[in-house]
């Protein structure tokens, strides 16, 4: 019997690694040096601490470590970079380019850029969850001075083509951001190759800390960006205040373990995703939201049609999953990015991300497909709409009463 | 969320689910709400002669405190006049099981079940009345 309850929300956020607290935790009491002191020991510690960190980071992602600028988190580098390429270059331009199904991290500094004069085109998915390129391309302006296209999605886990965008950006002369929150140690990067500008990194999605991230911005060729912290001028102004030393040294320490380990750890995360997906698929009336095949290991989100969301986290509540139910919001609106799909709202309703990581065991998965198994039918039983289903009645037919 | 241990009780050991047969005269039925809003609730009642319901039977798509709501109407339905039946508020389905604001909506569907499984029951007495009217050569 696994331990109760089974973590498998990892797209949510990661445990710290052990190896990395470890490292982190010196950093915390004898080396608290400011890394910005340039007069003692205990500033050289820091700063040393940090520039490896900053390698290691690079290292994962392939870039010059001088492109890597810390940030708290993925949120502030997709302010960062949206707000600040767009306030740096609106001389150029006003115009910018985003998919529905970016995280409110891209959404909100965009709709801000709005109320700043800025025109947003907010491009819809394919229903696999997919950019179509050639949608992408007809939106591009000789206004448009930014595109952001997030890597990985955070609910249905499929990857977008962020090479050919790349691509398709650089031809037209369009700034190319990608928000990498849940790529990094899943999918690999290689920023030589990439014709990408800024991506947004965090370290809690990939078993560092919260409250640590960076920003890459490319030097060659050179991208500028209007600061949005203003102060000590830190990270060559970019981003001032003092630098969250023991932070940085764990985001670092989990970025290298990521690319020493993402190889095997991935193919095994890959068995155990298939596995869950293999239990639950033979359920009747289960969908699967999202690209099977252009998608990261880690993620599995369905819809088991005709069970509401939040009634099936409640009876499957030793498991550790999210939903995109409304009522796991305080608004009654079911998730947006499921909807941009094309999902009908019951289907919406009635989804389940499972995000599976580094500390799931095959015994985890078996436990979650029988616990699956058995309230799923349960909650059909209680369900008017799987009779109606049943009797061969389409729902769409059916004038019901909104309220 | 966490959930007071009356929804949980409701939501783990629901009352009365189930269905009646919807085209008996004695039966009335009300389904609320939509699958949009990601909650229907189906309400049936069983008035015997005198007037008072004598059972109910619900199913509920939607969360634990939408199946805790309309496992407790059926509960408190049970025995009563429709007009009696007709006086719970959604107020006192939302004290009974102690529902945070943001799951009020539950406890409103709740109650318009029941207006909607009334109002059908006495639909179908009007209905019927009519229809013998219609076919009473007297009355034509
Ligand atoms: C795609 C994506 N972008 C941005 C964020 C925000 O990251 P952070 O928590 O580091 O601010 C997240 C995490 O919730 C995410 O999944």
């Amino acid at each position: 019997m696994p331990t109760l309850p089974i973590y498998l929300d990892y797209s949510a956020t990661t445990p710290i690694d052990p190896r990395v607290a470890e490292i982190m935790i010196p950093y915390l009491t004898e080396k608290f040096g400011n890394p910005a002191s340039r007069s003692h020991a205990f500033g050289w510690d820091a700063d040393q601490a940090v520039e490896r960190a900053r390698e290691e980071v690079a290292g994962l992602v392939n870039c010059d470590p001088k492109e890597i600028v810390w940030t708290s988190g993925a949120t502030e580098s997709d302010n960062l970079a949206i707000k600040g390429a767009a306030q740096f270059y609106k001389g150029k331009g006003k115009h910018l380019i985003t998919v529905r199904t970016e995280h409110k991290a891209v959404l909100d500094p965009m709709r801000e850029l709005e109320r700043q004069g800025f025109e947003v085109t907010y491009l819809d998915p394919e229903p696999n969850g997919l950019l179509d390129l050639d949608k992408f391309t007809a939106a591009i302006r000789p206004d448009t001075i930014l595109a952001s296209v997030m890597h990985v999605n955070n609910e249905i886990g499929v990857i977008q083509d962020i090479e050919t965008i790349g691509e398709i950006c650089r031809g037209k002369g369009v700034l190319f951001h990608v928000d990498a929150a849940q790529s990094t140690g899943k999918a690999p990067i290689d920023l030589a190759r990439l014709k990408v500008d800024l991506m947004s990194f965090s370290a809690h999605k990939t078993y560092g800390p919260k409250g640590i991230g960076a920003l890459y911005v490319r030097r060659k060729p050179r991208i500028r960006l209007e600061a949005q912290m203003h102060g000590g001028g830190h990270e060559r102004g970019m981003r001032s205040g003092t630098l969250a030393t023991h932070q940085i040294v764990g985001m670092g320490a989990a970025f290298r373990i990521a690319a020493e380990e993402m190889a095997t750890e991935n193919e095994r995360i890959r068995m155990l995703r298939d596995k869950l997906w293999a239990g639950v698929s033979t359920l009747d009336e289960v969908h699967l939201n999202g690209d099977m095949q252009q998608r990261v290991p880690h993620n599995l989100n369905a819809s088991f049609n005709f069970v509401e969301g939040e009634s099936l986290m409640m009876a499957i509540k030793d498991l550790a999953v999210s939903s995109g139910s409304a009522c796991t919001s305080a608004s009654l609106e079911p998730s947006y990015v499921l909807k941009a799909l094309g999902r009908n709202d019951e289907l919406a309703h009635s989804s389940i991300r499972f995000s599976i990581g580094r500390f799931t065991t095959e015994q985890d998965i078996d436990f979650a497909v029988q616990l699956l198994h058995k309230h799923v039918g349960k909650l059909r039983d209680l369900s008017p709409l799987w009779d109606m289903h049943r009797a061969g009645i389409d729902l769409n037919s059916v004038q019901w009463a909104a309220h | 969320m966490s959930y007071s241990d009356k929804v949980l009780d409701h939501y783990e050991n629901p009352r009365n689910v189930g269905a009646l047969e919807a085209n008996d005269a004695s039966v009335g039925t009300g389904m609320v709400g939509a699958p949009a809003c990601g909650d229907v609730m189906k309400l049936q009642i069983k008035v015997n002669d005198a007037g008072i319901i004598e059972e109910a039977r619900f199913k509920t798509y939607g969360c634990g405190s939408a199946i805790a709501s309309s496992s407790l109407v059926t509960e408190w339905v049970k025995g009563k006049t429709l007009d009696q039946a007709l006086a719970i508020k959604n107020t006192a389905i939302a004290e009974e099981l102690a529902l945070p604001p943001v799951k009020i909506h539950c406890s409103i569907l709740a109650e318009d079940a029941i207006k909607a499984a009334v109002a059908d029951y006495r639909n179908k007495h009007e209905v019927v009345s009519a229809g013998y009217a219609a076919c009473d050569p007297a009355a034509a």
